[in-house]
């Protein structure tokens, strides 16, 4: 006989459930929201006659090739931010792995640790004061952020190499600097390279939106044009973030099953 | 002529063209992002930048602005609890739809197979339109239509996060145990009772923990969204960035971090008590 006893009467689940409960009535109290008013007519056709001058999109020539140099740019903001960042954490791993001894180690993580927690739209906004209007502050902001990321995982994966080939070149005379580039580089070359590509495809995400303060990319047009209240000219630029964003998803994940399959 | 060949780099032919290559795509690249290392070190930025840099010690610590960062605080939980609470209602009608594991079609002949099809194509469509634009792009949208303030970003984190999960929802309920589902479906259950006695019981955990991930997930992005005009701790920022006065950024800044860990901790205890 194969019976399953019955599930106990979980008293810390009740009681975790009603706090939750309790938790998000409270939120909406808080912020005297009323779910049930946003179906009220009135909203919804606020919102229908709102989402109605979304439409036709703007498809003229010239618009399509304003939006298509933004969709450069943006790519651009992300390889260059990826590849600066990832430069910067490769010098940076090192003393995050703890090859300069503990001190090292500890201001390193703890200065990677401040880089990666600051959102990058905050980044964007101190580097916008920095470098003014454009996308080299964009470029700036995700390479902070991403260096903060990047720098963590690199010192992790050294840390996790093992050290034998490290340990031999060291005990025939190499420098940390020798050893890590002779021993460990080769080892961990293609983990170091698959973070960063997929740090990429995050960062173009994030590059779509970096304008709405200034730096750059698709995001500064979309801002401009809702400003100017364009909106069928907005709905181009949305279509375009959309087909971005979604074709980055698609290609990633087409990779990443490739990738699998030649592993095995 | 012997040295010479010694110190000649088998690969170099290869090296060469991937350098000449590799310079060649990120020259454009760098035109295109406006590269400018030197804008840097400009003296018009320099010193606008180093004095706003210098206002950040000490933070701000008078009392009324300390309740007003407190007040953002409470509003930034709240629009985060309230956005994933709306975002569980959208996910779980919409990721039941798409869930093979509970298609009748799919264990036999079926009446209405191609209108089950069709609505599990559009379910996925929508989907994919609700998720693929980024929060912030909802939250600016929505801000024009509710107005400055919280309500547009709990929405943005409703309609963005509702999508991303009722895929992941439709994920969790594939890769579970599906033989029990499927069981009740061929005695001829209806799918919702399949669903609440096949598959939640085995998934119930790994639901309940990746939604509290999520409500983590978004805290982080209502400081975001603030900077859209739609409530909390970020327009709170904004407007002192806006304004240039560095010791409040930093007060507001360490707050954030703060958050962000309390954040970090109550999920943890919750995923802890629901093991």
């Amino acid at each position: 006989m194969n019976h399953y006893p019955a599930r106990k009467f979980c008293l810390k689940c009740l009681v975790t459930i009603v706090l939750i409960a309790l938790f998000i009535v409270a939120s909406f109290a808080y912020l005297s929201l009323n779910p049930l008013a946003l179906f009220t007519k009135q909203a919804m056709s606020d919102v229908a006659i709102y989402t109605s001058r979304f439409f036709p999109p703007d498809l003229s020539s010239a618009f399509l090739q304003k939006v298509w140099s933004g969709v450069l740019q943006t790519l651009a903001i992300s390889a260059l931010a990826t590849l600066l960042a990832a430069i910067v954490s490769l010098f940076l791993a090192l003393p995050a792995a703890g090859q300069f001894g503990n001190g090292a180690k500890a201001v390193t993580r703890f200065f990677l640790n401040f880089l990666r927690s600051v959102p990058e739209l905050v980044w964007a906004v101190l580097m916008v004061l920095a470098v003014g209007l454009g996308p080299f502050a964009g470029t700036l902001a995700l390479a902070l952020h991403t260096t903060g990321v990047l720098g963590r995982l690199f010192g992790e994966t050294l840390e996790n190499h093992p050290p034998s080939a490290t340990q031999a070149l060291k005990l025939a005379g190499a420098s940390n600097t020798q050893a890590f580039i002779y021993g460990a580089l080769p080892g961990i070359y293609s983990q170091l390279l698959s973070y960063s590509l997929y740090r990429w495809e995050m960062n173009i995400r994030m590059a779509t939106i970096l304008g709405f303060v200034g730096a750059g990319g698709l995001g500064q047009i979309l801002y401009y044009e809702l400003s100017l209240l364009h909106e069928q000219q907005a709905s181009t630029v949305i279509m375009a973030m959309l087909v971005l964003v979604i074709g980055v998803d698609m290609i990633s994940n087409k990779l990443r099953r490739v990738q699998m399959h030649s592993l095995g | 002529m012997r040295r010479m060949c010694h110190f000649r780099d088998p690969d170099a032919l290869r090296r060469f063209s991937v350098a000449v290559i590799g310079l060649a795509i990120l020259w454009p690249m760098m035109q295109l992002a406006q590269f400018d290392i030197f804008a840097l070190f400009e003296d018009r930025n320099l010193v606008v930048f180093s004095n706003f840099l210098i206002q950040f010690f000490p933070p701000n610590l008078q009392t009324s602005f300390l309740v007003l960062v407190l007040k953002a605080t409470i509003e930034t939980l709240a629009m985060a609890t309230a956005g994933i609470a709306l975002a569980m209602l959208m996910a779980i009608p919409l990721g039941l739809i798409i869930t093979y594991s509970l298609s009748i079609s799919r264990i036999g002949p079926a009446s209405g197979h191609r209108i089950a099809r069709l609505g599990r194509y559009l379910a996925r469509m929508l989907m994919l339109f609700l998720r693929g634009i980024p929060e912030i792009v909802w939250a600016l949208l929505l801000v024009r239509v509710f107005g400055l303030g919280p309500i547009a970003g709990v929405l943005a984190i409703a309609i963005t996060y509702g999508g991303m999960l009722a895929k992941v929802y439709s994920e969790i309920l594939e890769t579970e145990n599906t033989l029990p589902a499927r069981a009740l479906l061929i005695l001829g259950s209806g799918r919702i009772n399949a669903f609440l006695y096949g598959l939640l019981p085995g998934a119930s955990q790994e639901l309940a923990s990746y939604t509290i991930y999520r409500w983590e997930c978004a805290v982080r992005a209502s400081v975001v969204m603030g900077f859209v005009g739609a409530g909390g701790l970020g327009q709170l920022m904004d407007q002192s960035m806006k304004m240039l006065n560095g010791g409040e950024v930093s007060t507001i800044l360490i707050v954030f971090l703060l958050l962000v860990l309390l954040a970090d901790y109550i999920s943890l205890i919750i995923r802890r008590q629901l093991a």
